[in-house]
Parts: structure tokens; sequence; C-alpha cells
């Protein structure tokens, strides 16, 4: 199924285009997320216990001392989203791993109100278990959305930090190398995923690009290059 | 057509800009605080990326070039846009302006709620009245034994947990009970009906339960100083919820969503207002009520008295007094 795209308009008049997150990606956002909360309260609760069991709090918490282990640990699993989202401008851990963030319609990052808003309506969208209610919602609404968001007019979209590292190297490259951009553009990322490829692959590649980009190389010369060898050549493209 | 050659000498003559622009794309968005001059620096950055990202649209549509720009350009445009920080004078506004506005917006709403809790407290009182069998579906077997040998089960409270505990576990049930009214809202006000009709049901039958037993005093006795406001709270968590589903048949706005989003943003202060209203009233219900030491008068100028409080508080009365008592001018001696 093709990624949703969300089209706002900025500040300036140009338009710009964010990926919407699927229920894939919320759900893997969280399940992480859920762990989490659920050990450091159990920690807390194991913490509490351990103290209670060795008789180390003092006599004067004894009537609170319930109170002191239980309610952090309701706190942080209760509280843990919404005070992470709005700490973490739209994030929480989950989200973070999983490549996503919250953003409003206009594209910015939620106010406290809105944030506060989204995870309220977590007693709908739970109903009647595992989230079934939102998740049905997320399945057929436009912007995969789920009740929280429609109330709060919130969107989960997924970052693309990749791409907003590249725009310096992006410069750099345009900057020292004779290739034009899509071809720069494409070195690079054959450069970037060479380790990640299968040998064969990687070097048949940069043989082929090598043979298009580099007319002044011998063919024979190119089937005779190490890996190495590709692979410096290459770099020397980009200058 | 744009020429190829065209493109590269424009990514050409843009490159020494774009390495430039990259470590301001990286840093605004996780600036807490900016600087007049950081911000001027950001809203340039942004600027110049908008007029990079229209031109490589038109010169090289669909390249790595156009996706870096739009993608720093988004990120940017978190930075631009961003709202203030909750800062006091928020807070003052929130708690001065929103809230009592809010208030104000569903009062009716919040009359008619507190009707339909009060004709479903009559019903269920006449509905164990007439077949008292039926007690088992609002009391548990604990509950009703208790009653049927001479006690009330909130006399035997602060055997069970001590106040610190009880005042946070009937916070976490309040809170839980009056969220639930607003979001039911939701189903078009018909969740909110149904659960302000069950509190009140219950309320009722188990009014006339004890009353069957006397001990009506006894339960009249323990709701008195915390009751006013965790009542009325509900009634207008209830009117919030019933907004909601209004805001959702008779839409003011030209979508649904729209409509719903917000209704949800002009009640959300009330909400605030009810969560701590509710704070209040569980440490009540945790430490006044359920203790002996406090009589009849005693706990109804508690109950009155926190109910004047709330009343100010939704009016925003109690920081127009407060905020006028500090700008009093000094008495010269």
């Amino acid at each position: 199924m093709a990624a949703e795209e969300l089209n706002i308009r900025g500040l300036t008049g140009v338009e710009m285009t964010l990926q919407v997150a699927g229920p894939g990606t919320r759900a893997y956002a969280f399940i992480i997320d859920w762990h989490i909360r659920l050990l450091v309260a159990l920690a807390w609760l194991l913490l509490g216990w351990l103290v209670g069991l060795l008789g180390a709090a003092p006599k004067f918490m004894s009537h609170v001392f319930p109170l002191v282990f239980a309610l952090p640990a309701l706190l942080v699993y209760f509280f843990y989203h919404p005070v992470l989202e709005v700490l973490m401008h739209g994030r929480t851990p989950g989200k973070r791993m999983a490549g996503a963030r919250i953003v409003t319609l206009e594209g910015a990052t939620p106010g406290m109100g809105a944030l506060l808003m989204r995870n309220l309506f977590r007693l709908i969208d739970s109903l009647p278990l595992l989230y079934l209610v939102g998740l049905i919602c997320c399945m057929f609404t436009a912007q995969r959305v789920r009740i929280g968001d429609l109330a709060a007019g919130t969107v989960l979209v997924l970052d693309d930090q990749k791409a907003a590292r590249s725009l310096g190297s992006l410069g750099r490259i345009a900057e020292s190398s004779r290739l034009d951009p899509d071809s720069a553009a494409l070195v690079q990322d054959l450069l970037e995923r060479w380790t990640e490829l299968e040998p064969e692959r990687a070097q048949a590649l940069a043989r082929e690009l090598l043979g298009r980009l580099d007319p002044g190389l011998d063919p024979n010369q190119l089937a005779d290059f190490k890996p190495e060898a590709l692979r410096s050549r290459l770099g020397a493209l980009l200058g | 057509m744009v020429e190829r050659s065209d493109a590269s000498s424009w990514v050409k003559s843009r490159a020494a800009r774009w390495q430039d622009l990259e470590a301001e794309v990286n840093r605004a968005p996780a600036r807490s605080r900016a600087t007049p001059e950081e911000a001027l620096r950001t809203l340039e950055a942004y600027r110049t990326l908008a007029r990079d990202l229209a031109s490589a649209r038109e010169l090289l549509p669909r390249s790595t070039a156009t996706a870096a720009l739009a993608s720093a350009y988004s990120r940017l445009h978190v930075a631009v846009s961003r709202t203030p920080k909750f800062a006091r004078s928020r807070w003052r506004t929130l708690f001065r302006d929103q809230i009592p506005a809010a208030a104000r917006s569903v009062r009716s709403l919040a009359l008619w709620i507190a009707l339909l809790l009060a004709l479903s407290a009559l019903a269920g009182w006449w509905l164990i009245s007439t077949y008292p069998e039926l007690i088992g579906l609002i009391a548990s077997e604990k509950m009703i034994s208790g009653v049927e040998q001479g006690h009330v089960w909130t006399d035997q409270l602060l055997n069970v947990a001590p106040s610190s505990v009880l005042s946070a576990q009937i916070f976490s049930n309040n809170a839980v009970v009056s969220t639930g009214a607003f979001c039911a809202g939701l189903f078009f006000g018909l969740g909110t009906f149904y659960m302000i009709s069950l509190n009140g049901l219950m309320l009722g039958g188990l009014l006339a339960f004890t009353h069957q037993y006397g001990l009506m005093h006894s339960l009249v006795r323990f709701i008195l100083p915390h009751g006013p406001v965790e009542l009325s709270v509900i009634c207008l968590a209830g009117a919030a919820g019933t907004a909601l589903g209004e805001s959702l048949i008779r839409p003011s706005l030209p979508t649904r969503a729209q409509s719903l989003r917000a209704c949800a943003e002009r009640l959300g202060p009330l909400l605030v207002a009810c969560i701590l209203l509710l704070l209040g009233a569980g440490l009540l219900e945790g430490f006044v009520s359920p203790s002996s030491h406090y009589s009849i008068p005693v706990r109804l100028t508690i109950g009155l008295g926190y109910w004047m409080f709330m009343l100010l508080f939704l009016s925003g009365k109690l920081f127009t007094l407060a905020s006028s008592a500090s700008f009093a001018p000094r008495q010269s001696s």
C-alpha cells in the first residue's frame, strides 16, 4: 500500500509534502513505547517492594509509603505518552525509533493542549481492547489518523532525517564534482550502500556507472578493476 | 524545456549556500530558545530554501536535490511555525480567560445534564424502592451484606487503605469517569447521556438501598464534603461531552472534523479545570469524608465552601480578585 501524503502550504506559499505514517508504523512505535513504560513502572514497583521487604523505609513514611511507590509507577504508565510527547516535541522514544513524529495539519509541532487532547481520546481509541477503534479509524481515514488525532488536529508523519542531512553533502559534491546533480547523487548513493549490497551486484553497478560517466576509461581496464579501485574511482568522480 | 546544463550550473551556483544552510537546518528545530538574531537567521534560511525548492522543482523535478531541499524546508517549517513556550502568562490566560469562557459556553448544557443526573437518581431510587432485589446490579455482595448488618461500606474505608492511597484511587476513578463522560460525547452525545444516567441511577439506587435500612444519613454524611464539587464536575464534563456530540450533529464549520477539532480545542481548558477540582475532591474524600472527627455542620461547611470556591474558580473571579489584590496600591504609613 503506497504511503499517503500530507500536502501543506508553507508560510512562504511554497508547498511541502510529508509522508503520513500508516497503522504499521503506529503499531511498531506503540509496542516499543508500551514495553518501555511497562518496564520502568515495574522496575519502580520492584524497588518499592525491595525497600519494604528490607524495612528500609522510614517509620514516618508508613502511611504514605504505598502511595510513594504506587503513584509514580501509575504516573509513568498513564502519563508516559502525554508528558514525553510534550517534552520531545511530538515524539516518544518509540516514535523516534519508528522514524515518526506528530505534526499539526499545518505541519508544525503541536502545542501542549493538542497533545493532551490527543492522549485523552486514548480512552475511546483503546476500546474495546488492543486499540481496535483507533486501528479501524486509522485504516479508514484519509490521513491514517485515530480519533485522538481527529479531535486534536494532528497527524503522524514519517521523519526524513537522511534527506535533511544530505543537503550539505549535496552542496559539497555539486561544488567539487564535474557530474550533473542526478549522476552525482547516484554515485553517492552507491558508495553509501556499498557494504549493504551483494559484492558482485555492487561491483557490476560500479562498472556500469564508471563506463557511462568516465568516458576516458578503457572497458577492458574497467573489467580488471578490484573492488577497492572501483570505489576510489567512484569517489574521484565526486571530487 | 529546461536545459540540463542550466540545471547543473544552477546547482553549482547554489552549492556553497546549501552547505551554509545545513547547520541552520540541523540546529533550528532543536533550539528551545532563540535570540532575535537567531530567529531572523532561521527565517532568512527558510525563505532561501523556499525559493531554492521552487526553482529545483522547476529545473530538477524528482531529483535528489529537490528531495533534500524539500526535507530541509519542512524541517525549518517546524522551527518557524513553533508556538511560544507555555510561559507564566499563558497559565494566567488559561485560568483567567480560557477556563471561564469554556465554562460559560456550556453553562446551559450543564444545567440540562444536572437535570438528567437528578432524574436518573430519582429513577434509581424508585427502581430499588420498588424492586429491592435489583440492588445486586449496582452494589457488590460485600456492600449489600455490610448494609444488611447495619453499617455502610464507607465507614470502613480507612481500615482498608490509608487516606493517601484512598485519595489517589478515588481521584483516578473520578478522573476516568469525567474524562470518559467527555470523550463518550463523540458518539453523538449518546455515550455521555449513558454515562451520566448510569451514574445517576447508581447514586439514587444506593441512597434508596441505604434508606431501606435506615443508614442513608451515614451515606449522606460521607458524601457531604466532596459530593457537591464531584457531582458538579461530572455534570460539567458531561456538558462538555454533549457539546462535543453537538459539534458532530450540527457542525459549526464546513466539515464535521473541523467542527469537532474546534469544539475540543475550546473545551480542553474546562477539562483541565475539572481534573484540578477532582484532585481537591479526591483529597477531601480520602482524608475528610471517611473520618469520624468531623461533625455534619463542619462537613456541610467544607462541602459548600469548596463548591463556592469552584464557582469562583470557573467564573475566573478567583484570579481577577487575586490579580486586583496584587496590584492594589499600598497604603503609605
